[in-house]
């Protein structure tokens, strides 16, 4: 029995999970774009939620991109809406 | 700025995340909205002080204290409090709990959703379409192929951290572990086991 949503599978059917090290970065930017966007969150004074609705706007405009490029171009726009 | 999609060429390829990312944190720099020092100090942090410990911290107590344990369930964000677990995608903590007829599993099918104060920065697999997607269709699959067999006759529920909530799954505690200290259990806590796709480790 699973109680979980019947969405479609066919599409994603082929990919497997990728393999599963431990640490959240891959490479040095990733974890440098990660904290850039806390960071300007923090000092612009803006809500948490409006970062993340662009990273949802990031991934769903490019769903194969790797995330971290995702979350680069969400916080590219983050930067270029600042004063 | 392109949206397309690219790979990490040699670095002076404008393009490259890398390079983006420099030029990013320059002009920041530049606005004065950061120092360069307040970005190490938070990679620091996220890097090493921040993981999965906090969570297993959490996950031991509520073993060993049932009135813990209730209101971790009943208030996630205000039981990790408790321990000074909190911050940043942290607010609204539910813990769901595994039991012999039901196992619990965590996805952002939107994004990667996650709750950082107790687990840090997600993993790598969790983040990929691939998982996202797929253990939302076909879980006990995913599961399986990661390593983790659900009995048939278990219940297997799917939470979607893609809102407001971020979900926490409290494994079942091992069998032979109850002449264990309470650090002493926080060590069999595995992250994967409070995303539900593993276990938490056996006795020693």
């Amino acid at each position: 029995m699973t109680s979980s949503p019947d969405a479609s599978a066919s599409a994603s059917a082929v990919r497997a999970v990728p393999e599963r090290p431990d640490r959240p970065f891959d490479e040095p930017w990733q974890a440098r774009a990660f904290a850039l966007a806390v960071l300007t969150v923090q000092q612009s004074g803006q809500p948490w939620e409006a970062f993340r609705g662009r990273l949802k706007r990031a991934v769903a405009a490019d769903p194969d991109r790797p995330y971290w490029e995702s979350w680069l171009a969400a916080l590219e726009d983050l930067v270029a809406d600042l004063p | 700025m392109s949206s397309t999609r690219h790979h990490d060429g040699p670095s002076a390829d404008p393009s490259a995340p890398a390079v983006r990312t420099a030029a990013l944190e320059s002009l920041l720099i530049e606005k004065g909205v950061i120092a360069t020092d307040t970005v190490d100090a938070v990679v620091d942090v996220f890097e090493n002080d921040v993981g999965p410990r906090n969570g297993a911290q959490a996950v031991a107590r509520a073993w060993v204290d049932p009135g813990f344990k209730e209101r971790l369930l009943a208030d996630g964000t205000a039981a990790a409090a408790e321990l000074d677990f909190g911050g940043l995608e942290g607010e609204h903590v539910v813990a769901v709990e595994n039991t012999p007829e039901v196992h619990n599993v965590v996805v952002c099918t939107l994004c990667s959703c996650y709750p950082w104060p107790l687990l840090g920065i997600p993993p790598v697999w969790y983040k990929s379409p691939a998982y996202r997607a797929r253990v939302v269709a076909e879980p006990r699959a995913v599961l399986r192929e990661m390593g983790l067999d659900v009995p048939d006759g278990v219940e297997l529920r799917v939470w979607d951290s893609s809102a407001e909530v971020r979900y926490l799954v409290l494994p079942q505690r091992p069998a032979g572990t109850d002449g264990l200290s309470e650090p002493e259990l926080a060590a069999l806590v595995t992250r994967d086991s409070m995303i539900g796709v593993g276990q938490p480790n056996s006795a020693p």
